[in-house]
């Protein structure tokens, strides 16, 4: 249904979503009609860097240099594609 | 909401959804309202002020979903005022509303002040039946408000409460949700709290009613795929297990009433024994976390059989402490909907009435000021 993730995709949050830090539950939440999700810190750092300008292969290197640690791409590109099967994100190819 | 359970004796969490009812003045007359069947006797509205305080003071615990809702919320003329604070402090704010009240100027308003999302209601797909089960010519209001939603590039949330008058019209419902362009459209059937307790045995659909519909919502989904997300609220008496009622009283919920009154839910005020404390009287911090109406139902520690040595206590927390109430006049007792409850019985009977037809002559009694006086009475 939704666009493959390629190194040069570029996603960004679907405007039905609004994603924020929230510090009494200490996580990034994704908010929406009625509702919330709460993410986990890896899924809360990949979505934030998802601006629609970012490549897929940007945002995995900046991941990389924030954590130091290497190897990302695949779990990233996963994510990114669960998050896109869910809507959460649209994918410029 | 995607929540937790957390751990029997772990601390509390915050109230992470904050329910305003602005005001319990409403243009429609809906025989289904949840609200109150006495609110002719609430007191006096709180002010813009106290409403901006307890903004403040719920958003400090971490209260982040914010409704704003009645009676009908665009009556109050600060509206935006309210909006505006709740946008400022992060709230995701959502405005359910009859759409009466909503033209041009203030839904830009609205905007501008940061309103995250608006929920319209519809009674029917009909002018003829929107009308009637509204006691009001609200129908292509409706309409023209679904318009300017759109316009306003704000998502599209069509929400139609179900019951034995119009549940039939379902099929008509979601093709006139998809012409006005509806993203989502709630079919949400009648929960039997306030003015629809009351017209429980008019509203209660039957079986087959129920069948029907939940058959067309699936021919719908299956006809425009992804284009628009279709919700079919289940009416809980029709189930074996109870719905995990606000995930448990004191757990992520909190309302306040327009006169300031805390609830741990909307429709809690008729539960006896409980002191509901005042925004006006308390801090949020100290509603939430110390005072009794907040603190009874937390947790298990208040169950009885057989629901305190239930494997799924956890899950449905026992149900909704309201309807426990209402059928069986203990608020401590399993919800009735369970079938391992003792009273379940009482849920099936109501269910086989509506089954072998509903007391058609009984009066339907319309939601308003002079009604609830009488039923206050």
């Amino acid at each position: 249904m939704s666009a493959p993730i390629r190194a040069e995709s570029r996603p960004a949050l679907d405007r039905r979503f609004r994603l924020q830090w929230e510090a009494a539950q200490s996580a990034h939440v994704l908010l929406y009609p009625e509702g919330m999700i709460k993410l986990n810190q890896s899924a809360g750092e990949i979505l934030k860097r998802c601006d629609g300008r970012a490549t897929v292969a940007e945002i995995t290197a900046d991941l990389e240099r924030a954590f130091g640690v290497t190897g990302l791409a695949a779990d990233v590109t996963a994510f990114l594609g669960m998050a896109a099967e869910k809507r959460w994100l649209t994918v410029v190819a | 909401m995607s929540t937790v359970p957390r751990a029997p004796g772990a601390p509390p969490g915050p109230p992470l959804w904050l329910l305003l009812e602005l005001t319990y003045r409403c243009p429609l007359h809906c025989v289904f309202c949840y609200n109150p069947v006495d609110f002719v006797r609430t007191g006096a509205e709180l002010d813009t002020q106290a409403w901006l305080r307890v903004l403040r003071e719920a958003r400090e615990l971490g209260a982040v979903q914010l409704g704003l809702s009645g009676g009908e919320p665009l009556s109050r003329p600060d509206l935006e005022v309210i909006v505006a604070e709740a946008h400022r402090l992060g709230f995701y704010t959502n405005l359910i509303t009859s759409g009466v009240g909503l033209d041009e100027p203030r839904i830009r308003a609205l905007k501008a002040a940061g309103l995250d999302h608006i929920q319209l209601s519809f009674q029917d797909s009909t002018r003829q039946m929107n009308d009637f089960l509204s006691s009001t010519r609200t129908f292509e209001l409706k309409a023209r408000v679904a318009a300017l939603i759109k316009q306003y590039d704000y998502p599209m949330v069509l929400n139609v409460v179900l019951h034995r008058l119009n549940i039939d019209h379902v099929e008509d419902i979601l093709a006139m949700a998809e012409r006005l362009g509806a993203e989502y459209v709630e079919l949400a059937n009648t929960q039997f709290y306030g003015w629809a307790w009351h017209n429980r045995e008019r509203l209660m659909p039957s079986r087959d009613q129920v069948a029907r519909a939940e058959a067309a919502t699936m021919r719908f989904r299956e006809r425009v795929g992804g284009a628009m997300r279709v919700f079919f609220v289940v009416p809980d008496y029709f189930e074996s297990r109870p719905k995990p009622c606000m995930n448990g009283l004191g757990s992520v919920f909190l309302t306040v009433t327009p006169d300031g009154t805390a609830l741990p839910c909307h429709a809690a005020r008729m539960l006896p024994g409980l002191e509901f404390p005042n925004v006006r009287a308390r801090t949020v911090r100290e509603i939430w976390y110390e005072s009794q109406a907040f603190t009874h139902f937390r947790g298990d520690g208040w169950m009885k059989e057989p629901c305190r040595t239930c494997p799924e206590r956890h899950q449905d927390f026992g149900g909704c402490r309201c309807q426990a109430y209402l059928l069986t006049g203990d608020a401590a007792n399993a919800d009735p909907v369970c079938d391992r409850s003792p009273h379940h019985h009482l849920v099936t009977a109501a269910v086989a009435r509506a089954d072998a037809g509903a007391e058609e002559e009984r009066p339907l009694v319309f939601r308003s000021p002079a009604n609830s006086a009488l039923l206050s009475s």
